[in-house]
């Protein structure tokens, strides 16, 4: 495996307000309505560099949309986002980008008839000095080197995603996430409707990010793929955080209760953070 | 050239550490398939020109064709404007009412004595103006359908009432030298629109702002989420389009030395038409203005033929109707299946 991003865990152990564990972001407070349906209710999450936080929960518990608001798509009624102690406000997507959140949807967010370079790039291109003339060869190149140093198995970077198998198009969904120097990547259900290689893949990926000091959060009903490679869950029901366990600390038995009851039977609810 | 003009085999780059896929090698037969199919208008065009330069005695003359590129010029330097809108998967009814109500306004203002320096601009600032609000609208969320089908309505209206229904003569020089003077030896109509396709070209394959139209089009909740703004883009596209009509328009009541309510009726047909068969997708996301050049060319060349033989304008009506659904039948049900055809070729051979 290469080393790609360079991840400046140091910086973040510089942070002087915080002396033990600094986190990296802190979501405080939370609130989010559509209409009549509250999706999140007071909703508060801590994750730390390099952490492998495991958000799960039942349908419908606001998963998709806490990690929404995380990634910038969308804007929560109430609360704040702190990223290494310091408020942020993300009007949109490309000011989480830029703070280093990517996510990674269930659905991918590929564009499918642009290129696999033009939706790694898209939102981020690569232009010359005038107009927004794209820089075509340097994109194409930066696309190539990046599949390569991510190890992932690689269509050709001027196909179009439509012409791609499904694991392909995660490839291309998991190489625009990554390779940006992120600081943390949201993972969607990322193992869902997947075989078992490109379940492994995707581990692989999850493993590699925590080497490199990146966070990840993964979205998953399958606790298995936690237990594999999280270091903690966060379990959610009905909009609001029912607990947290350390993966050490705990076991599917215990974790399927806390979804299904929507209650921690330890009666730990501050742990929640 | 469209975007996704190349015909591409999916094949494994080689990366360290990247398991090698294997590749896909279309057969030749196949291939060539895909390529009659993906160029078929191209193809349909250059055998009208060889069939009909050997049926009728004055098609092929420079004079014939350098006239058909004229005719084709409004539409061309129109239907740039609509392949954008079309990319981002939207539609504009609204072009041939902007050509008459700027026809009626050019007329107007030239008659009272203002330069052509003046009323030009200004004449492609209420175009771009009307096109903006058609996109303020779409951006509103309003169906682009609905929005362009009232604002071809009301402004038609407004052209009538602007002008009172009478047709105003133009006679400023400088003006007609637009419609019907030359330079190089081609007519200013045809060199415009050349202007406008080539920078319609660059700005759609070669700019932020083209790849942002066609993630638009091609599937906005994407292009949403990765943070483009997907209103500004739409606003663009409809005010750009206005712009481009005014210009037809400019070139239109030039060449008829005439400002009139009637001009451009029917016209966002043609334009459409031509978008179409030029191989642009009615779902967005993919494009080409290539395509509408030759859209453009392949309706007046069918129509020019037909007259040149003396057909019946009706049934030269009747044709090109059938044309436009053989030519979307083309690029959309049988480009698919061929493509899906020579894909399973390929897969076969692995
Ligand atoms: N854009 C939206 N408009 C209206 N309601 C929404 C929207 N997005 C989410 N919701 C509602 O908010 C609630 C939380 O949805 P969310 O998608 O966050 O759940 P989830 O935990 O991701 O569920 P799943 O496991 O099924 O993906 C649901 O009741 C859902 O219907
Ligand atoms: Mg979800």
């Amino acid at each position: 495996m290469t080393q790609a991003g360079t991840m400046p865990a140091a910086a973040a152990a510089a942070a002087t307000d915080r002396p033990t564990q600094p986190a990296l972001v802190e979501m405080q407070d939370i609130s989010k309505a559509f209409g009549a349906v509250r999706a999140l209710t007071h909703v508060n999450l801590t994750i730390a560099p390099a952490e492998v936080l495991g958000l799960v929960g039942d349908n419908a518990a606001g998963k998709s949309t806490l990690m929404k608001i995380l990634a910038g798509a969308i804007q929560p009624d109430s609360g704040r986002i702190l990223v290494r102690g310091r408020p942020v406000s993300f009007s949109g997507p490309i000011a989480a980008r830029d703070a280093g959140i990517e996510m990674i949807y269930q659905d991918f967010a590929l564009v499918p008839e642009l290129t696999v370079t033009q939706n790694i790039f898209l939102g981020r291109e690569l232009t010359g000095p005038a107009l927004g003339v794209l820089r075509r060869k340097a994109m194409a190149e930066r696309a190539r080197k990046l599949f390569a140093e991510l190890g992932l198995r690689v269509p050709s970077v001027s196909a179009s995603v439509r012409e791609l198998s499904g694991g392909q198009q995660q490839a291309v969904a998991i190489a625009r996430a990554t390779g940006f120097d992120a600081k943390l990547v949201i993972m969607d259900e990322p193992t869902a409707n997947l075989g078992a290689p490109a379940i492994a893949k995707v581990r692989e990926t999850i493993a590699r990010l925590k080497a490199q000091g990146v966070a990840v959060i993964v979205i998953s009903h399958r606790l298995e793929d936690i237990f594999s490679v999280g270091d903690r869950f966060v379990v959610m029901k009905h909009g609001r955080v029912v607990g947290t366990r350390a993966v050490s600390d705990t076991d599917n038995d215990e974790i399927v209760q806390m979804i299904v009851s929507g209650s921690d039977p330890r009666g730990d609810r501050t742990a929640a953070e | 050239m469209s975007v996704n003009a190349e015909p591409r085999a999916v094949t494994g780059d080689t990366g360290p550490g990247a398991q090698q896929p294997a590749d896909l090698v279309v057969p030749l037969g196949r291939q060539l398939a895909v390529l009659a199919v993906r160029y078929g208008m191209f193809v349909a065009l250059l055998i009208w020109i060889v069939v009909m330069s050997f049926s009728t005695e004055h098609f092929f003359s420079s004079t014939n064709l350098l006239n058909v590129a004229r005719q084709a010029a409004p539409i061309i330097i129109i239907g740039v404007g609509m392949t954008f809108v079309m990319a981002t998967a939207g539609i504009d009814l609204s072009v041939g009412a902007v050509v008459a109500l700027i026809s009626c306004l050019a007329a107007s203002w030239l008659a009272l004595g203002l330069s052509v320096w003046i009323v030009v601009p200004l004449l492609l600032l209420v175009g771009a103006v009307l096109g903006g609000i058609n996109g303020l609208a779409v951006w509103a969320g309003i169906p682009a359908f609905i929005v362009t089908l009232a604002a071809l309505v009301s402004v038609r209206g407004l052209a009538f009432v602007y002008s009172d229904g009478y047709a105003v003569p133009v006679t400023d020089e400088a003006f007609i030298w637009l419609g019907r003077g030359s330079i190089l030896g081609i007519n200013t109509p045809f060199v415009l629109a050349t202007v406008v396709a080539l920078v319609g070209w660059f700005l759609l394959n070669r700019t932020r702002f083209g790849l942002h139209t066609l993630a638009v089009g091609g599937r906005e909740e994407a292009a949403r989420v990765m943070g483009l703004r997907i209103g500004v883009i739409k606003l663009a596209v409809y005010a750009i389009t206005g712009a481009l009509a005014a210009l037809g328009g400019i070139v239109v009541t030039a060449r008829l030395a005439n400002g009139s309510p009637n001009a451009g009726m029917s016209m966002e047909l043609d334009v459409i038409a031509a978008v179409v068969l030029g191989g642009t997708s009615l779902f967005g996301g993919s494009a080409t203005i290539v395509g509408t050049v030759v859209g453009a060319l392949f309706i007046n060349f069918i129509r020019n033929g037909l007259n040149l033989m003396n057909v019946d304008p009706y049934w030269v009506q009747v044709v090109t109707g059938i044309v436009l659904v053989l030519a979307v039948l083309l690029n959309s049900v049988v480009n698919r299946r061929v493509v899906q055809w020579a894909r399973r070729g390929a897969e076969g051979r692995r």
